[in-house]
């Protein structure tokens, strides 16, 4: 039976309910468990990959240039030289950095002007909405091209483009699930009891409105990662000879003709498994937060 | 819901969406002005030092500070006039006037091919949730977003074009043995069956198919979703148990009933997805050498090829505005509870 | 013009064939009535090269629709390919041509010939044609300087069939000048029809409509998109082509143009990067040309404006420890002539370019850099054009290793193709970079002037030397058979031995691929395709 739960109820109970249901969910999806181990070897290989791997992905051999995948090289090796696994898995680092960081500040300051939009409504949601419509108006793509070339390519310009092409998904669902519980009932009694307007937004609304955003936040990391493959491709990407999967897969597009499949299948594979992770993941975060969702 | 109160709600979208259209004017004009490369450079050509470039800089106006740019600008926007492109020589307008039609051909047969597969593997999996079924279309969709397009669309000319022969050469939308067919839509498919010739639909057709199963791929995966998740709603809902109850044969109740009902969601979802892969058509355009307005914008932002970027950038941004607009219009219209909300 | 007309010029045979994507070769036609398709990767953005805006590949159009009063004969190159030949000047128009005792007049006497449209070809046109290329400026006005033609007062048409140049000294330029793809006779009187007070130039309809005489005319421009050349049976100025009609076709990504070459579907490709060629040459079906191109260099450029540059020792130091191996066979893929590995401080001749006296010796650099003012190195970023990428990005990626090993710290700093002349070329800021400039006109002086003269526009290392200053100078106007010009020369070079302001890698080479069955194909110093030559065999 479940006990009355006051603030600062058993948090073990709580933990323990939530492993629970996540073991549920574990075993009622086996996608989503799939999709979740998947996860976590793309974050241990993010982690403690650049320790583990057996070449510097930076060394160039002359003398070994595109060899096919064999024991010393298990992904081959590069126009110059360079091991492809070595190369993959320390990229693994530079990519979830950049989708990590992209998203994570297209969700604050995103979902930030979101709530303040919702709650106050009138001219502040006015401004927001226009503003989001004229940043959503443009190309996701094109946009963030033309703001890498303006800027110039580091990782920071990067994530940045790419932090504002993902900013109006947050803001717009933020709006939406703030304004909807705007005058709900707990929310009056919250006010009634003398909490002012922004401890109400911060701590009764916004928790409530996460559900469909943690959705979105996964979605968005596969996407910021395919979007700085997109710039690589045109040369507006990661500088080399830094290891990042866009990249990689970019020089080794050129190569396909020629018969060298490695030098883009692998981190083309990489970059697939980790998009594919992150959507998968989403729906089963969908279904961890919120039952009621379930789709 | 009255006429009066529909067009006034029309109206009333239309009228917001004023204020986005001089965002993006501003915004469009800002950007190209911070790309770094010196169009008056280019203009004064490979032999020119710093006396010409700056004589070249000061014919073209550039020289002047941003405002007063900025009002010449828009000056010759209202005249339709969006300048000449430096790497194309040709007026911007018809460079964009010739380019867009085969951009759009493009990305409507790619959504064509998309709906085709995702919205009965969609449908699947609806009707047997959470089954082996659904775990696999969710994999294969997922699967088709998670690729760079640059890379299946090379992936695809190598296997099929370069292995197997059985594509034709990718070499644009039409092979050199084939002319384009008398201008009227400028979808060349169109167009040569307007025009009866039916050879040279076959052959543009052909061209057609790699890059959109390219770009399909690609917009698999939202399509199928939508579809699933509006079937799975509609079917859990009151109006269908009775058609079942009623004892209404199973295909009668998927097709006539529920699927009517959950278009809907199912066309906004399109509206969206169109609008993304018109953007996503940059690198499948820069593949297939499909000369189409991606991979203009993207040789123009590569030699900072000012007019060009700015007028591709308002056409598209542009063409955003109209297609939302026109989906939230039909959405308005056709929804009844909606309208009530404003 | 529709399709039907449009095939009937092209043999059924021909048409089946590039049908199926299986055949791979075209049936041997004797000349006469074929088609061919040729495909590049950059857009030709303009019809006329007189125009400010257009860039080299539209370069073409003028080689092969326009004509010019000489051109070069032809010559056969160790490997058996074709190339033009420096040494043999040849008429184009201009039927005969004389030259005064000091050498300060030149007249030609025009051949017979007609543009296009049946008007005669006459000294006026020439006039017009040469006074519009130095007044309209940009490159056109600056490649005729280097001839030394710089004012239409220079230019008189004596009458209808002669036409006279008069230079304010003696110059081995001006003839080969008059080759170059600017120096076009244009149709004056059809263009003047289409000038206007704004216009008198007639740039606007030029720019769309070539009014020449070449062997060439323009069936149909699609810009972005294609070319098509149509055979000119009226062609005065030299042999007719073996094709009648070129398709020219622009395809961005070189893959797919070598998917499309490998698979039949093309006859020719013009740009090929190295490592294509490199493959492409093993492969049965295609044959590749790589040409060397004559006066030009890769190179790697220290500014003397970054202080440490300043140090001839630092300079030299790098001149040790680049990779030159490394570079020719991962950069280059062998397609390449080393410039490195020279015997002697000295040059024994006036071979240009020749090997440099270094090779890749980390003990020897960090030697001198132990010596120098910089013994614990320091930082540089080193930049390269983008759109040289092909070579440029394994070229500094391996420099960028091994100067790390003499204690010099290098990031790359890519630049977009748009920035690039303003940065290396006109502002000169770049510390240190990789070059590519090439001179048209094929001897060692003009390099020397363009890339080692302070202030000009190719010597990027804002090197100054008053020696060599005068030495070309002197050698620039002097002909090269004179006594006193190979002493000269063999200074200079000495000098740039020992300065080492520019960093020799290799002389690259101009590559070029094709079905095995198309005779024809000649190098240019202005690399361009001249499509009057080719045909199948």
């Amino acid at each position: 039976m479940t006990t009355l739960t006051a603030d600062g109820a058993s948090p073990l109970a709580g933990v323990r309910r939530f492993l629970r249901h996540l073991l549920y969910v574990m075993t009622d999806n086996p996608m989503t468990a799939f999709a979740f181990m998947l996860f976590l070897l793309i974050v241990g290989a993010a982690l403690v990959g650049p320790w583990l791997v057996p070449y510097d992905p930076l060394a160039t051999n002359a003398g070994s240039t595109l060899q096919p995948p064999s024991w010393q090289h298990w992904f081959g090796t590069d126009q110059l030289g360079r091991d492809v696994f070595s190369r993959v898995v320390v990229a693994t680092r530079l990519d979830l950095m950049i989708a990590v960081s992209a998203v994570a500040i297209a969700f604050v300051v995103g979902s930030t002007l979101g709530a303040i939009a919702g709650f106050y409504g009138g001219w502040a949601e006015r401004i927001t909405g226009r503003c989001m419509d004229t940043i959503m108006a443009f190309p996701l793509f094109v946009l963030a091209m033309g703001i890498v070339a303006a800027a110039g390519n580091t990782v920071e310009n990067i994530i940045y483009a790419t932090a504002i092409i993902n900013l109006p998904f947050y803001a717009r669902m933020a709006r939406t699930e703030v304004a909807v519980r705007r005058n709900a009932g707990f929310v009056q009694a919250a006010r009634l009891s003398g909490n002012a307007d922004w401890r109400i937004l911060a701590f009764q609304i916004f928790p409530n409105s996460l559900p469909p955003m943690m959705v979105q936040i996964s979605l968005n990391m596969g996407w910021a990662i395919l979007n700085a493959a997109g710039l690589s491709f045109i040369g507006l990407g990661v500088i080399p000879p830094t290891p990042e999967w866009g990249i990689m897969v970019a020089e080794g597009a050129n190569y396909i003709i020629s018969g060298h499949w490695w030098l883009a299948l692998f981190p083309g594979l990489a970059l697939m498994l980790a998009v594919f992770t992150f959507n998968l993941l989403g729906d089963g975060l969908r279904d961890l937060v919120d039952p009621q969702r379930r789709t | 819901m009255t006429h009066l109160a529909r067009s006034r709600l029309v109206g009333w979208r239309l009228l917001q969406a004023i204020p986005v259209i001089v965002g993006i004017i501003i915004v469009s004009f800002l950007l190209t002005r911070a790309l770094p490369g010196d169009p008056a450079a280019y203009f004064a050509g490979p032999a020119a030092d710093a006396a010409s470039i700056e004589q070249i800089r000061v014919s073209m106006g550039l020289d002047r500070p941003l405002p007063v740019q900025f009002v010449a600008y828009v000056q010759d926007l209202v005249r339709g006039d969006l300048g000449i492109s430096i790497s194309t020589g040709q007026p911007v307008m018809h460079e964009l006037t010739t380019r867009l039609p085969a951009s759009l051909e493009l990305t409507g047969v790619a959504l064509l091919f998309s709906i085709a597969i995702a919205m009965p593997l969609g449908i699947l999996a609806a009707t047997r949730p959470n089954s082996w079924v659904d775990h696999l279309c969710r994999a294969v969709v997922t699967a088709g977003v998670s690729l760079p397009t640059f890379f299946t669309g090379l992936a695809l000319i190598y296997v099929f074009y370069y292995l197997l022969g059985w594509s034709p050469s990718p070499m644009g939308r039409l092979d050199f043995l084939h002319l384009s067919p008398p201008k009227v839509t400028g979808f060349y498919v169109i167009d040569a069956l307007l025009a009866r010739d039916l050879e040279t639909a076959r052959a543009a057709l052909a061209q057609l198919l790699l890059p959109a199963i390219t770009l399909g791929l690609f917009t698999l995966a939202p399509i199928a979703r939508m579809t699933r998740a509006a079937m799975l709603q509609i079917l859990e809902g009151e109006f269908i148990r009775t058609a079942r109850a009623a004892g209404l044969p199973r295909r009668q109740v998927l097709f006539t009933y529920a699927l009517r009902n959950a278009i809907l969601p199912v066309i906004t979802t399109l509206g969206m997805v169109f609008s993304f892969a018109l953007g996503a058509n940059v690198l499948v355009e820069k593949v297939f050498s499909w000369p189409g307005i991606g991979s203009y914008a993207v040789e123009a932002l590569v030699v900072s090829d000012y007019a060009a970027v700015q007028g591709f950038v308002l056409t598209m941004a542009l063409l955003f505005v109209t297609l939302n607009l026109i989906i939230d219009v039909i959405y308005t219209l056709v929804d009844p509870r909606l309208g009530l909300e404003e | 013009m529709n399709r039907r007309e449009f095939l009937k010029g092209t043999s059924v045979l021909t048409a089946g064939a590039a049908c199926l994507p299986f055949l791979k070769v075209m049936p041997a036609q004797a000349g006469g009535n074929e088609t061919l398709v040729v495909v590049m990767g950059s857009t030709i953005n303009s019809l006329d090269i007189h125009r400010s805006g257009t860039n080299r590949p539209s370069y073409q159009v003028a080689v092969n629709c326009y004509d010019r009063l000489l051109t070069f004969g032809t010559k056969t190159l160790e490997d058996g390919s074709l190339s033009y030949d420096y040494d043999n000047l040849q008429g184009e128009l201009a039927e005969s041509w004389e030259v005064s005792e000091d050498g300060r007049t030149l007249t030609f006497t025009l051949r017979e010939a007609t543009f296009w449209d049946g008007r005669p070809v006459t000294a006026q046109d020439v006039k017009w044609s040469f006074d519009r290329a130095v007044t309209l400026g940009g490159f056109p006005t600056t490649q005729m300087a280097a001839g030394s033609t710089t004012s239409p007062e220079q230019f008189e048409a004596v009458d209808e069939r002669t036409f006279r140049i008069t230079l304010p000294h003696a110059s081995k330029l001006t003839l080969p000048n008059l080759t170059t793809p600017i120096a076009i006779v244009i149709n004056s009187e059809l263009a003047l029809e289409h000038a206007t007070d704004d216009d008198p130039w007639a740039t606007e309809y030029l720019h769309r409509n070539p009014a020449g005489s070449g062997a060439f005319q323009v069936e149909r421009w699609e810009p972005g998109q294609q070319l098509v050349y149509r055979r000119n049976p009226d062609w005065a100025s030299g042999e007719l082509p073996g094709a009648e009609r070129i398709i020219l076709r622009e395809v961005p990504s070189a893959s797919t143009r070598r998917a499309l070459l490998e698979r039949g579907n093309i006859q020719l490709s013009q740009d090929v990067p190295p490592r294509d060629a490199m493959e492409l040459d093993a492969h049965p079906d295609v044959a590749v040309v790589s040409t060397p191109i004559e006066n030009c260099l890769h190179v790697l450029c220290p500014n003397l404006r970054f202080e440490p540059f300043q140090d001839v020792r630092v300079r030299q130091a790098i001149a040790w420890a680049v990779p030159y191996e490394a570079i020719m066979q991962n950069a280059a893929y062998g397609r390449g002539v080393p410039m490195w590995g020279g015997d002697n401080s000295t040059p024994d001749d006036i071979q240009w370019p020749q090997p440099f006296p270094y090779r890749t010796n980390l003990d020897r650099a960090r030697a001198l850099m132990a010596e120098s003012d910089y013994p614990d190195g320091f930082e540089v970023p080193l930049s390269f054009d983008l759109g040289q990428a092909d070579w440029a990005e394994s070229t500094a990626l391996l420099i960028q290793e091994a100067l790390g090993q003499i204690g010099i710290t290098v990031t790359l700093d890519r630049i977009p193709g748009a920035n690039w002349r303003t940065r290396a070329l006109v502002d000169k800021q770049l510390p240190l970079h990789l070059e590519n400039f090439g001179g048209w006109l094929n001897t060692p002086c003009y390099y020397f002037f363009w890339a080692y003269i302070e202030g000009n526009l190719f010597n990027s290392s804002n090197y100054h030397s008053d020696e060599i200053a005068r030495l070309v100078d002197e050698t620039l106007f002097m002909e090269m058979d004179d006594p006193d010009y190979a002493p000269k020369i063999r200074r200079m070079i000495e000098i740039a031995f020992e300065d080492v302001p520019r960093i020799p890698l290799y002389q690259p080479t101009l590559n070029v691929a094709m079905q095995p069955n198309i005779d024809g194909y000649t190098f240019w110093y202005h690399r361009q395709l001249d499509q009057r030559v080719l045909h199948s065999r």
